[in-house]
């Protein structure tokens, strides 16, 4: 084949297959682009930037609603029977259903985050379009996350999402607390980045390739020959060193002592940031490198066999991290005083739960495809009921910290009296976050539980999977009393005596705006077969 | 079946209706249209609604108040599940909107609505926050009905979890002075024994295979709608038992059915070399024990009685406590039967130790209000006894006669402490609201100051105590007989349970009603008994007296469906059980095969003198 030959059909993937796929990234990046433009051509100045990256987010979400809907399989296109796994450019990506399902996630988020931040009055009007532009940005690099199909995209994707959130972390810039955090977070990332490149560079030396489903195969390959000690302790390393990077963005325990400092130093609105988009990038970067290479698609019996060991490692790991994270994380929740940093630790928490259906589709992929495929889409109905949570928690604590002026949860008191709307709401929230039915919190946490127990049913795993579902069980107790208790101070304690007393009703535009977030709440608790169908149909990218 | 066609089910407005109305009220008058400081009309409004569904559910449970058996109406005295309405929910885990009544649950459920009408009358002297309260309220009751209604395992578990909520406010805000503290206690415990149940159910959920079941089980356990006409049930049959994967399902009736297979999935499947049915049983069974409750998690009830209003006291003893008791007798035993068999001693201990440490505490409070709080844990330990006396079919004997004894007997206890319970905590309330405290040492001379209320009162009283004549006696006399053949041990200490419950309820009547006068403070307010608290007392005492003389009324219901549960599970104990030969998952026995021996290791009475 000679060089022009070689560039046309390049040139034509590029053109006919990739890029149409990858018209949300386009979108991001183009209105990346404009919003600076129109900062320095002073005829377009007046222009509110969060407009034009709503804009942005709109045709984002447009396509990335029209992708996932065209996607054969999908259900809407139930019948078809057609590939729906497609690399992109020449196989540093990778669009499927997972893919398509996280991006519209993801767009999504923008569509709801970036009117929440014109209401609640951060970022002020100057340094608006810095912040648009980061938050974009970083959007950019979650997508490429969830679609990354390389070691190298895995890699690049991370930084690209992980840069402008240092930057977040910091935007209050007057507050000393604001600058410590994103100081501590970005020294943190940078630590956590450099030792997941080494577990990249010792797992694709061992393994002889970046891109992720030939590296599955050659580690059936590898640990099917009964591989020397020196490559095992590669391997092995290489692994939980790239665990320690994941572990990083879903701030799971051990490696989540940045978390509660930037969320208590940031504004609620980064806060929210970094809970749910971030988070659920991280998660679908889990899912990904975890499902891919201990069992990648379209694998024959014997590669999937030779996977084995893999698969046992990648669950354990994986679990652990679960477990500590869901523990602690909970633990750590009673003793907090301020809001924003009780929510950093049930985040942890909750990054727990998540990366139990993680180890559960892992350990599932070998022996039952379809039960992997629910336990993935466990994981994926989850952070769609997470990002409505979570995102109404943080919107209502920083719409009650532009009334209130505090954080803290002690000058919540006796607002059942002024502001009874916005205590029902949190208390949905929190009751949703607790786990309690009939709210979306419930549901995502039983669909979670539901996968662990089929993989004792099964029998997979069965001592991890009996010990993660008890873990989870008992978390799900501890968890009541810290929740409960940030409602009780709302309803049974007596206001502050300080109080200025400016009640924020419902009947307001932030008001609607809370409720637009609470309601898919109670709804997906209720009436959850629509998103979980969807789910479904992104967690079998792996089958 | 089409969407349209759900709607069409005989019973499906009727059911619905009940079960969601109060539920639809509570969401009208928390809109912001109501508006606030209406306090009387929210009162009305809730008391309405809660007499409309308790009109209701009288028109579907006793049709013969009103003219004569409709479709969808409940035909007493026939075993089985009738009323049945089945929509799908969620179709990808067979999770179904599956509603039905038996002889076991219609009971349960006029009890909540007429115990829900008689709390919303007795709220009345709740001022604070009215509208909140109601709204709470009504949503308590909801999740009340549907646990009894419920037939699927997703359903009652969400009904279940329903509760929790209202009820931790309900403490938490209307409470006495440690509130919170109760509110949150309540709350934990509940949670504990939920979470294990989430567990369980899932466990079970995971094991089920629809595919094991014969066209006629999949009729009777509504998988297969019974309505189809023949070639669509054939064709709907198919579709199960050809699948080429295990069909999951969440139906307790095919649960049950599954459960009791000689080659059941339950009794296979091992987890940390328990057969999977003992440890759902026992999972599933703390979770019921700690709403019963029975000691030692019974320490949540005390404090939760003590500070909740009253209303909420009559509500949590009358209809909540019941929870516990219709879980095991509903999912417990049919699905776990093997379980069942391997911890009836368990049960029944807990049973009996609660009895006694229930009457003996009660003898040593000073609280009124804790008196009969504790009280309430001494009377569902005989319902824990009646429940648990299964090994009367042990040996070769088979008398299955003796365990329905002791069902029917446990039934009958849940419905007459149902009326006793709310009843002596309306009383203590009546007083509390006249003279603002429950001190038992600072009462008396009430006979004198307050005689029609005193009346109805010790009639209550002696309701609880179990007087011949009165609604509690004939319960406890069952569950006392059946358990002689369990364990004539058991049966001796629940006999003289009796002078303990006698002593504590004596003593505390004459405490509070003898005597010659009157000393603690407000005396002065010790008003005779107003009509609205009248209205309250009388129904209640009515009752009371109906049911002590005339069982048949609740036994015509309850008795042909517990027959027929017990008669299935004590065939199913001679076939399968012991025919099995690796039947003592978590019984630490000899191995001996033949399984003539060893099966009962904790029932030294009962084996003993049969010959095999």
């Amino acid at each position: 084949m000679n060089l022009g030959s070689l560039l046309t059909s390049s040139l034509s993937d590029t053109l006919q297959v990739s890029l149409p796929l990858f018209r949300p990234e386009l979108c991001l990046a183009a209105t990346v682009v404009l919003l600076l433009v129109c900062r320095m051509l002073p005829v377009v100045r007046w222009l509110d930037s969060a407009w034009i990256a709503l804009g942005g987010a709109v045709f984002a979400a447009a396509y990335a609603w029209a992708d996932l809907r065209g996607l054969p399989g999908s259900p809407w296109l139930p019948a078809a029977t057609a590939l729906n796994r497609h690399e992109l450019f020449t196989g540093l990506l990778v669009f499927d259903p997972f893919t398509a399902y996280i991006r519209l996630l993801l767009a999504g988020f923008l569509l709801l985050y970036i009117p929440f931040t014109k209401i609640s009055g951060i970022p002020g009007r100057e340094e608006e379009t810095d912040f648009h532009v980061l938050l974009l940005g970083a959007v950019l690099g979650m997508c490429l996350m969830a679609s990354a199909n390389h070691m190298l995209t895995v890699f690049m994707a991370v930084e690209m999402a992980s840069v402008p959130s240092y930057a977040l972390a910091g935007f209050l810039k007057g507050r000393k607390a604001s600058s410590e955090a994103a100081l501590k977070y970005a020294v943190y990332g940078a630590g956590a980045a450099g030792i997941m490149l080494y577990g990249i560079s010792l797992l694709v030396g061992v393994l002889g390739s970046f891109h992720l489903p030939t590296m599955a195969a050659r580690l059936s390959t590898v640990l099917a020959a009964g591989s020397t000690g020196g490559v095992t302790t590669a391997l092995v390393l290489g692994g939980l060193m790239l665990a320690v990077g994941l572990a990083f963005k879903l701030s799971a325990v051990p490696f989540h002592f940045w978390c509660p400092d930037v969320f208590e130093g940031a504004a609620a609105e980064v806060g929210a940031f970094l809970s749910v988009a971030s988070k659920a990038a991280a998660v679908a970067l889990a899912v990904r490198l975890g499902c891919t290479l201990t069992a990648p698609p379209l694998a024959d019996p014997a590669q999937l066999a030779g996977l084995a060991d893999a698969r046992f490692y990648g669950a354990h790991l994986v679990g652990l991290l679960a477990a500590l994270s869901c523990t602690l994380g909970n633990l750590a929740a009673y003793g907090q005083t301020n809001i924003k940093r009780m929510l950093a630790y049930s985040t942890i928490a909750h990054a727990g739960y998540l990366m139990m259906g993680v180890a559960a589709a892992i350990a599932l992929g070998g022996t039952d495809r379809a039960a992997s495929r629910d336990a993935v889409a466990a994981v994926a109905f989850y952070l769609g009921a997470y990002l409505f949570m979570n995102l109404a928690a943080f919107a209502i604590v920083a719409l009650l910290r532009n009334t209130l002026r505090s954080e803290e949860i002690a000058a919540y008191g006796g607002l059942i009296q002024s502001s009874p709307g916005v205590v029902v709401a949190m208390g949905l929230v929190l009751v949703s976050l607790i786990g309690l039915p009939p709210l979306a919190g419930f549901t995502a946490k039983f669909l979670v539980f539901a996968s662990v127990a089929q993989a004792i049913a099964l029998g997979v795993e069965k001592p991890l999977m009996i010990v993660l579902l008890a873990v989870g069980g008992l978390n799900t107790v501890f968890s009541l009393v810290y929740y409960l208790r940030v409602l009780g101070v709302m309803i049974f304690n007596p206001p502050p005596a300080d109080r200025v007393n400016e009640p924020l009703p419902l009947v307001s535009l932030p008001g609607a705006f809370v409720t637009g977030l609470v309601a898919p709440v109670v709804v997906l608790g209720v009436f959850f077969a629509g998103l979980y169908a969807c789910a479904q149909f992104a967690g079998g990218f792996a089958s | 079946m089409p969407d349209a066609a759900n709607l069409l089910q005989p019973a499906f407005w009727p059911l619905t209706l009940v079960l969601f109305l109060p539920a639809i009220v509570a969401a009208f008058l928390s809109l912001p249209i109501v508006p606030r400081g209406r306090d009387e009309a929210v009162r009305w409004i809730a008391l309405g609604t809660t007499a409309a569904v308790f009109v209701m559910s009288l028109w579907i449970c006793l049709p013969g108040l009103f003219g004569g058996q409709g479709p969808g109406q409940f035909a007493s005295g026939l075993p089985g599940m009738q009323t049945v309405v089945k929509v799908p929910w969620i179709p990808s885990f067979n999770i179904e909107y599956l509603l039905g009544l038996d002889g076991i649950s219609m009971p349960l459920v006029l009890l909540t609505t007429f115990l829900s009408m008689l709390s919303a009358a007795a709220s009345w002297p709740i001022t604070k926050h009215v509208k909140a309260y109601f709204v709470l309220f009504l949503l308590l009751e909801t999740g009340m009905l549907g646990v009894f209604m419920g037939l699927d395992f997703f359903l009652f578990y969400v009904f279940w979890e329903v509760m929790l909520l209202p009820m931790y406010f309900l403490i938490g805000i209307w409470g006495g002075s440690r509130r919170e503290y109760a509110a949150i206690k309540f709350f934990l415990y509940t949670l504990l024994g939920s979470v294990l149940m989430l567990i369980a159910i899932l466990m079970l959920y995971f094991t089920s295979d629809l595919r094991a079941l014969s066209e006629g089980q999949l009729v009777a356990s509504h998988v297969v709608s019974p309505g189809l006409d023949a070639a669509a049930r054939t064709a709907a049959v198919e579709a199960i038992r050809s699948a080429s994967a295990p069909v999951h399902t969440f139906n307790l009736l095919a649960l049950a059915e599954i459960g009791q297979l000689p080659d059941s999935p339950f009794a296979v499947a091992r987890v940390w070399g328990w057969s999977l049915e003992t440890l759902a049983f026992l999972l599933l069974l703390i979770g019921f024990v700690i709403k019963v409750p029975v000691v030692p998690v019974h320490t949540w009830l005390p404090d939760a009685h003590v500070e909740a209003p009253t209303p909420i006291s009559m509500i949590l003893a009358g209809v909540l406590l019941k929870l516990g008791g219709y879980g095991i007798l509903r999912i417990c035993y049919p699905i776990c039967p093997g379980g069942g068999i391997a911890l009836a001693w368990l049960v029944c201990g807990l049973g009996v130790v609660s009895m006694v440490y229930g009457a003996f505490a009660a003898l040593a409070q000073k609280d009124f209000k804790r008196m009969v709080a504790y009280s309430s844990v001494s009377h569902m330990g005989y319902v824990m006894l009646g429940l648990g006396v299964w090994s009367a079919v042990a040996g070769t004997q088979y008398a299955w006669d003796a365990w329905a004894q002791g069902v029917n007997g446990a039934m009958f206890q849940m419905l007459a402490h149902g009326i006793s319970s709310a009843g002596m905590f309306f009383m203590v309330g009546v007083l509390y609201d006249r003279v603002h405290h429950r001190n038992l040492e600072e009462f008396g001379g009430i006979f004198g100051r307050m005689p029609v209320y005193a009346g109805l009162a010790v009639t209550i009283f002696f309701a609880g105590l179990g007087l011949p004549g009165l609604c509690g006696f004939i319960g406890e006399v069952l569950v006392t007989l059946s358990s002689w053949k369990y364990s004539q041990t058991l049966a001796v200490i629940s006999a003289f349970t009796v002078i303990l419950t006698a002593a504590y309820i004596l003593w505390a009547i004459q405490r509070v009603y003898l005597g010659a006068e009157y000393k603690g403070p407000h005396g002065d307010h010790l008003t005779p008994i107003t009509r609205r608290e009248l209205a309250i007392a009388v129904p209640l005492v009515i009752l009371a007296i109906v049911f002590g003389v005339a069982p048949q009324t609740i036994f015509r219901t309850v008795t042909p469906t517990v027959n027929k549960q017990v008669k299935t599970l004590a065939e199913w104990t001679r076939v399968v059980h012991d025919a099995r030969p690796a039947n003592r998952g978590a019984i630490p026995a000899p191995a001996l095969s033949g399984g003539s021996a060893g099966r009962f290791p904790a029932d030294g009475v009962a084996s003993t003198g049969v010959t095999p």
